[in-house]
């Protein structure tokens, strides 16, 4: 596979691991954190964090549009697929997330719901067209780089003329929730979370490119490196934070160059500026409200806002009192330190949006470790 | 979040679709969202959409910075 | 009595009567079953199945099949429900010998899909050396099925006193073979539904073990644990028996043999190919120093020519892990319901 199978190359992972060792001072610490839920699962999948050496530590951020979907949206999403005339598609993913009482969209169809689980939004479209007498209902989720998609499904609607086809939209921006993560007081005023630098998210850059990152390293003094999802490339773009660090310096750098350019899809952006404003606020699961942080559909659009062809009001979340998911996400607390981690909320049953994808950093953490293991040297 | 995975492309099927190729593995997929897509170039894929090309020059770049003995002294020309 | 125009298998239908026990059924069991399974037992045409067991322990074994799409590169739902309990019954060490086939119908289901199916259970019943010796057929209303559903049972026998297969056989030190590429079935039947339109050539690896077994036991009666490793994939299969026998397990990443069409297809849909199902797979623990030559066996069999070591136990944990190719160290995990497809 290539540009993959080059980037996977264990001899060049170790290679940089070795450079990683060198230039990682011992006398200080490094807390870097990947925003990217992307990058959390790589970093579990490829077993990175073990080994990396003892004072450079990957805290996991927020980055996964599937885990922090408050409840009252998915409970929105399920209410609509119990009405008889509506298809609800979906990702894979979101079909199992809890709304509020751990009920899902899957549940939801097994109790008799016509809950379609599509790879592509256009699959919606085409659902759409083949059930005329049917509202064919699109659960929109995801940050920058699913949302264009979305856009191009509801233009495509509109120049065919389609009459049942609408979006549930819940598209959420990066860089509100990084500038979140920044003002929280732990990490901003107490000091008592230090995170270094950002790993930027790869895929959600190919979009926005590079340049939105430019305000943080400016306005909090942090480094932030654009990188991939590969192992090599993790390893490349954890080097050069260190290396930032090291000298004291802030500045975005590229990583995934392969894929990101500076200013990104421009194209892409047009849509989503063509479809989609601003919502002024919106709920995350663990993070709470944060404020111009999620889209919504353009008046251009009403017909195929779902918000407004099923006059949904706002909807209310209501989170589990002893969820630490939002310390977890801002760095302040581990999994482990969680009262009901493993216990009231595991994998079957999520509690929190940690737990909730295989990308949350609680579910990571029940599903491959951390397990105390004898790490080879090389 | 946004898993993705660069396939090449195999065949241009319309202005908005194009067949890509992941190995020996085939799929149909858009491509409204890249200019003037070609046979041939890599592009990455996430639910079904082509969210930009790969440049090959800046793939060889970072690989050749791997392999570079003096990984030290190259890195720096990344910033 | 006047006898009825014969079955039409072009363009007919089932119907209710071909359930409710007067003409229409028998003409269907007669017409397709009795004609296509061919055999004394079932032409006896008793409701039930007489024979004698050659000595030795009895194994039985049941399992249902209900699949979507019915019919994929490589199988259809009816050589998968012979090789199904074929493999199940195999798994002990047993001979499979006999079959027994229920088929729930759904009204309106074309006979001519119905004849193809039943052929093809047929020839995969013959090729096992497996004969189908009873069975049974409802028919229900249109709604009421998916179509199709078969339900296979197997009888067996376990000939050879030594041997004692168990999933609670594991033992800390026995290695882990497998007899060959990951992921096979689940990839060819998920690229055909709906939505997902993949194409590879890959073909479902659903296929018969008992000759393979029968290879394997013969050179290694000690051979601990025997599982297929069907829905849920190889980490199912490691999981369950961590659990039964009360072991650590460690996968060598490096040594897991999928190939690159079930590589790439998990890679577009983020899931792990040690969660996608298999139907001619094995996984098989026996002790370190039995498993050079239990390799060299199952390679020279056409079930097991891929044959691979994959891991070994390692302790009494009850944890599955795998050492990736990075010198590091991470759980498997156990799958929750079908894995699906992720964006993120």
């Amino acid at each position: 596979m290539k540009y993959v199978s080059e980037f996977r190359d264990k001899d060049r992972f170790n290679k940089l691991l070795q450079q990683i060792e060198q230039e990682a001072d011992p006398s200080r610490d490094y807390h870097f954190m990947e925003f990217c839920g992307g990058h959390t699962h790589a970093i579990f999948r490829y077993g990175i964090a073990q080994r990396l050496p003892k004072h450079v530590e990957m805290v996991h951020g927020p980055g996964c549009p599937v885990c922090v979907m408050p409840s009252g949206r998915i409970d929105q999403a399920i209410a609509l697929a119990h009405d008889p005339r509506v298809i609800l598609c979906s990702y894979g993913d979101m079909l199992r997330v809890p709304g509020s009482g751990r009920n899902s969209l899957l549940k939801a169809k097994g109790e008799g719901a016509d809950v379609r689980m599509v790879y592509s939004v256009m699959d919606a479209l085409a659902i759409a067209e083949q059930n005329p007498e049917r509202e064919v209902v699109f659960f929109a989720i995801g940050f920058e780089t699913t949302t264009p998609p979305t856009a191009l499904a509801i233009k495509t609607a509109q120049q065919r003329e389609l009459k049942n086809f609408s979006v549930l939209c819940n598209h959420l921006l990066t860089p509100p929730a990084i500038r979140h993560i920044l003002e929280s007081p732990e990490v901003r005023e107490l000091g008592t979370v230090s995170i270094d630098g950002f790993l930027g998210p790869s895929h959600v850059s190919t979009i926005i490119g590079c340049q939105p990152y430019q305000y943080f390293v400016e306005e909090y003094q942090k480094p932030v490196v654009v990188t991939g999802f590969e192992p090599v490339d993790l390893l490349q773009g954890i080097l050069m934070l260190i290396r930032q660090h090291n000298q004291g310096i802030f500045e975005v750098e590229n990583q995934y160059r392969r894929g990101v350019t500076e200013l990104g899809n421009v194209k892409a952006q047009m849509l989503m500026a063509e479809c989609f404003e601003m919502r002024t606020r919106f709920n995350w699961r663990g993070l709470g409200d944060i404020p111009y942080s999620a889209l919504r559909i353009r008046s251009e659009f009403a017909e195929f806002d779902a918000e407004l062809r099923f006059s949904l009001e706002e909807p209310v979340s209501r989170e589990h009192k002893a969820c630490q998911c939002g310390a977890i996400l801002r760095g302040v607390k581990k999994p482990k330190d969680c009262k009901i981690f493993g216990k009231a909320c595991t994998p079957e049953t999520p509690v929190g949006p940690c737990m909730v994808s295989s990308e949350g950093a609680c579910s990571a953490y029940y599903h491959f470790g951390p397990i105390e293991v004898q790490v080879v040297e090389k | 979040m946004c898993l993705a995975i660069p396939a090449q492309i195999v065949e241009i099927i319309d202005e908005n679709s194009a067949k890509v190729a992941l190995g020996s593995v085939t799929k149909e997929v858009t491509v409204t969202l890249i200019e003037e897509p070609q046979v041939g170039e890599y592009i990455l894929i996430h639910a079904g959409f082509a969210l930009n090309r790969i440049d090959p020059e800046e793939a060889q770049k970072t690989l050749e910075l791997f392999d570079s003995i003096d990984l030290t002294e190259h890195l720096g020309k990344l910033a | 009595m006047r006898r009825q125009a014969a079955l039409d298998f072009k363009n007919g239908r089932v119907n209710l009567f071909h359930g409710s026990g007067g003409q229409a059924m028998e003409q269907l069991i007669d017409e397709l079953f009795v004609k296509a399974f061919a055999n004394e037992m079932l032409s006896a045409k008793n409701d039930q199945a007489t024979f004698e067991l050659p000595p030795g322990r009895v194994v039985m074994s049941t399992d249902s099949y209900v699949i979507s799409p019915r019919k994929f590169p490589g199988g259809d739902i009816g050589s998968l429900a012979v090789h199904g309990t074929v493999n199940d019954v195999a798994m002990s060490g047993g001979r499979p010998l006999y079959l027994s086939a229920g088929f729930i119908i759904e009204e309106g289901f074309a006979l001519s899909e119905l004849r193809e199916i039943v052929l093809s259970m047929a020839e995969a019943a013959k090729a096992c050396g497996v004969a189908i010796v009873t069975g049974d057929t409802k028919v229900v209303e249109r709604g009421k099925a998916d179509g199709l559903f078969i339900n296979t049972a197997g009888v067996g026998v376990i000939e050879n006193p030594e041997l004692s297969i168990s999933a609670a056989g594991a033992r800390p030190g026995d290695k882990i073979l497998i007899n060959g590429f990951l992921g096979d079935h689940g990839v060819a039947v998920m690229s055909q539904r709906p939505g997902f339109g993949f194409k590879s050539d890959l073909r479902s690896d659903s296929a018969a073990l008992n000759s393979l077994v029968a290879a394997m036991t013969e050179v290694c009666p000690r051979i601990h644990c025997l599982r297929d490793a069907t829905r849920g994939g190889v980490a199912s299969v490691l999981h369950e028996i961590a659990i039964a026998s009360g072991v650590g397990i460690e996968l060598e990443e490096s040594e897991l043999p999928i190939r690159e069409q079930v590589l790439a297809f998990c890679e577009f849909i983020g899931i792990d190919p040690l969660h996608i199902a298999n139907e001619g797979k094995l996984v098989c623990f026996c002790p370190a120093e039995d498993a050079d030559a239990l390799l060299e066996v199952m390679r020279a069999q056409p079930q097991g020519t891929d044959a691979a070591i994959i891991g070994e136990v390692v302790d009494d944990s009850g944890r599955v892990t795998i050492r990736t190719e990075y010198g590091s160290t991470r759980m498997v995990h156990h799958l929750m319901g079908e894995p699906l497809p992720r964006i993120c």
